[in-house]
């Protein structure tokens, strides 16, 4: 074998390894990218995220987390301050999740617009607040105020 | 007086590494050799240095002396005396320090143990070790100084994250430094020897060893972390494909490949420059998992330290020692000379598909880590990127690589003889095949677990195929074979052993994620569960006490067709210095599966969350990665690593070709 042929051979091999990455890359992409939306983006969004599952971030809405009968069961709502999502979820909560704190959920969104959460993200420190959430907020914030001033 | 004396110390450690980056290299290259044998000496009083500022670090630990910040923010007085050791790396500043000692210390080793180097080789390596202290040193002085006072000293501090005591994280963030920094002695030969322009078999000599120990720190630290997820975090899953684990599973990946394409440069001189290149981007994600976790640009599951300052100091760091390093590469690699020519169908073959497949597996792990950042900077939506994408790239480019990995060590060099290997692997074949099948009857699908629990079982039965092969078991009276196994080189025994336990951990993560089972339930004292045919009997909650925390201790009595098993007891302890609370799973092990019961709180009507879980053959997976460990260990033992004897190996060995 040639040293030109063998470099052939490792040309071919290391394309087919790209290509073959590439496309597992790009078809993974396409069904597991994993979008954020906060409550007034859902708004907006609805069919966009039907039968998709996306994360959803803002604040655990005061005084509306309640548990079921059951133990296991969760529900409440996730706000902006702008809007709300009520929200529906089974299993342990992450030690931090409190009233009126940051969270981000992972799920799908039901027909009735009950956001399913598969999974409700822990942070390991009180003081920390979610990049997306804060974003969010801000977002929302900022809606407000030239709501504000549209109004007058 | 001790914590200025380590700040001193520190500084000092800046100045002898800024002297160890510059003299030699400019004595190397103008060929003056008292320049160059500035470095050794140099390169032990770094180490000596840089250990008098940790012992002052840990000193200021062990006495609780709240003076210092760093003490404050991660100590306090009734933390247990492990973790008050074990803090000192338990947080950002001390990390980074640590991060150093490695650093020297892998530096004074190669003072030590490199005698017999090209004077040149040795002097330019221990600059360019020098070098990367030099940028490190810098990040700790200038952002992250560990011995800033406070004044007034509080009279207490708030405590290490509780999370972080526990013995099994205690020595995690070592073995994973050891494993980051020692792939900077590959990293220091890469770019030594394109400065030389020079690459040999003697080179690949060199690096290999020190690529297999860092490479086996690695392994464990990764394996360390993610046993402590798993039972600490109280989630039941062992890998989440977040990107604080990716950030350390690249460079292992990076890592592999190259302790592979290393055996090509050493026995064939073939591959250098690719090797050169991989030793650079190995060590280019090493930095890059420092940096990922350190700068907290990432959103992840367990982002302990965030400072976006210093993450750009980071990443500077890091444009600079990738760019400079792939800048040399280009100008210099061309000139290396190619070696040893070899068919697709070879032992050098097998190796370069594993390269491919590992090199193309370890960018699927990076797009799916890092796009989600490209996107935000980019400002083009937030997404993340999960479990599933992995799932869908990174594990079927794992299938041809163990497919190749039974046959490749049986393939000869230069030219290989695939269907006769085939026909010699006839017994792995049907053992692959029978297992499958009794899989198939024991639980059936899906057709993922099935072919997982084939690559598994492939894995492990080549692997002794190749090694009954080699000591010609049944072929040659048993004592032959005995004597020949006995003679044969560490490094094919620490083959056989890693490929193999590489076959139980793979058989463990298939069973654990295809075959779990798992239930949550609101329990109350008196009631019982079932889960996989055990059943559980919640007996009564009792209040407990360690040295800094209050904990509520749940009572499960365990049994299986009316017989005891065990009695399990899950904790939820609660820090009252962080107000943190955490979860200390209960897990019965058996030889082929965990029952793991975590307790969560229980809400007005007293019903506590219980998360019970039933794990198939989750213990193959610590199972298997001791045995990467154990088999990098006993390979890392062969004679022909022992610095200094590489002379001497032709006397001792048998005459066999060693392969790994």
């Amino acid at each position: 074998m040639t040293r030109k042929k063998r470099r052939l051979y490792m040309l071919l091999l290391a394309l087919l390894g790209l290509g073959t990455a590439t496309a597992l890359t790009l078809t993974a992409f396409q069904d597991n990218l994993v979008f954020f939306f906060s409550p007034s983006d859902l708004q907006t969004k609805v069919a966009e995220v039907k039968d998709r599952s996306f994360r959803l971030g803002g604040l655990v809405e005061e005084g509306t987390v309640k548990r079921l009968p059951d133990g296991v069961s969760v529900e409440f709502r996730v706000t902006d301050g702008v809007a709300a999502v009520p929200v529906a979820y089974r299993g342990q909560l992450p030690d931090l999740f409190r009233e009126g704190q940051g969270v981000v959920a992972e799920g799908k969104l039901r027909p009735d617009g009950t956001f399913m959460a598969r999974e409700v993200l822990a942070k390991h420190d009180e003081n920390y607040m979610p990049p997306e959430v804060t974003d969010a907020l801000k977002r929302a914030e900022h809606f407000k105020e030239t709501a504000k001033t549209v109004k007058q | 007086m001790i914590p200025e004396l380590g700040h001193y110390a520190l500084v000092l450690t800046l100045f002898v590494a800024l002297v160890q980056s510059t003299l030699p290299m400019v004595g190397a290259a103008t060929g003056n050799t008292a320049w160059m044998n500035v470095a050794r000496p140099a390169a032990f009083a770094q180490a000596a240095m840089i250990g008098v500022a940790y012992a002052a670090l840990t000193w200021a630990h062990v006495v609780s002396d709240f003076s210092v910040l760093n003490v404050v923010n991660n100590s306090h007085s009734l933390k247990p005396m492990l973790y008050k050791v074990s803090g000192v790396w338990g947080n950002h500043e001390g990390s980074m320090v640590l991060w150093v000692v490695m650093l020297a210390g892998f530096g004074a080793a190669v003072a030590t143990f490199g005698r017999n180097l090209p004077p040149t080789l040795q002097a330019r390596v221990l600059a360019v070790q020098g070098l990367i202290s030099v940028g490190f040193l810098l990040f700790i002085l200038i952002t992250s100084n560990p011995f800033t006072r406070v004044v007034p000293a509080p009279l207490d501090g708030h405590d290490l994250n509780p999370l972080l005591q526990d013995p099994g994280l205690a020595f995690h963030p070592p073995f994973l430094y050891a494993g980051y920094v020692g792939f900077s002695m590959a990293f220091s030969f890469a770019v030594a020897a394109l400065i030389e322009g020079r690459v040999d078999p003697a080179w690949a000599r060199w690096v290999r060893p020190w690529t297999l120990a860092a490479w086996v720190c690695l392994t464990a630290g990764i394996a360390l972390g993610s046993w402590w997820a798993y039972y600490e975090l109280g989630w039941g899953g062992w890998w989440y494909w977040d990107p604080v684990e990716n950030a350390s599973f690249m460079p292992w990946l990076a890592g592999t490949a190259l302790l592979h394409s290393a055996v090509v440069v050493e026995k064939r001189d073939a591959l250098k420059t690719w090797t050169i290149l991989l030793a650079i981007i190995t060590f280019s994600l090493s930095l890059m998992g420092t940096f990922l976790v350190r700068s907290g640009i990432l959103t992840s599951v367990h982002a302990f330290a965030v400072d976006p300052a210093r993450g750009v100091f980071i990443l500077v760091l890091l444009a600079l020692a990738t760019g400079g390093s792939l800048l040399l590469y280009s100008v210099r690699a061309p000139t290396l000379k190619a070696g040893g020519v070899f068919t697709p169908i070879s032992r050098e073959g097998s190796l370069v598909l594993n390269n491919l497949l590992l090199s193309t597996a370890t960018a699927t792990v990076f797009i799916g880590t890092l796009y989600p950042l490209f996107l935000d900077v980019l400002n083009l939506g937030k997404v993340s990127v999960g479990a599933p994408f992995f799932n869908s790239t990174f594990v079927p480019l794992m299938i041809p690589l163990v497919a190749a990995m039974g046959v490749g060590p049986f393939l000869a060099w230069k030219r290989g003889d695939l269907p006769g290997v085939l026909g010699r692997l006839w017994v792995a074949l049907v053992v692959t095949a029978l297992t499958v099948l009794g899989a198939v009857w024991a639980v059936g699908g899906p057709v993922m677990a099935l072919i997982g629990v084939a690559m598994g079982a492939w894995a492990f039965v080549s692997a002794l195929v190749e090694f009954a092969e080699r000591i010609r078991l049944f072929r040659v009276p048993a004592g032959e074979s005995w004597s020949r196994a006995v003679n044969l080189p560490r490094s094919a025994w620490g083959m056989t052993i890693a490929h193999a336990f590489l076959g139980i951990g793979i058989m463990g993560m298939t069973a654990t994620s295809s075959w779990n089972e798992e239930l949550i339930k609101g329990m109350k004292p008196g009631d019982s569960a079932t889960v996989a045919g055990y059943t559980l009997q919640f007996e009564t909650v009792r209040q407990g006490f360690g040295e800094n925390y209050r904990a509520e201790v749940g009572t499960f009595r365990v049994t299986r067709d009316g017989k005891p098993v065990a009695t399990l007891e899950p904790e939820r302890r609660s820090y009252p210095v962080s107000r943190q609370t955490t979860s200390e799973t209960a897990i019965h092990t058996t030889a082929f599966a965990d029952l793991y019961v975590a307790l969560g709180d229980p809400d007005a009507q007293g019903l506590w969350v219980v998360r019970i879980y039933h794990h198939p053959l989750l213990p193959w997976i610590w199972i298997g990665a001791l045995g990467l460990v154990f088999g990098g260990l006993v390979s890392l033992s062969d004679r022909r690593f022992r610095i200094g004897a590489p002379e001497r190996r032709r006397k001792g060995g048998p005459a066999m070709q060693p392969a790994e």
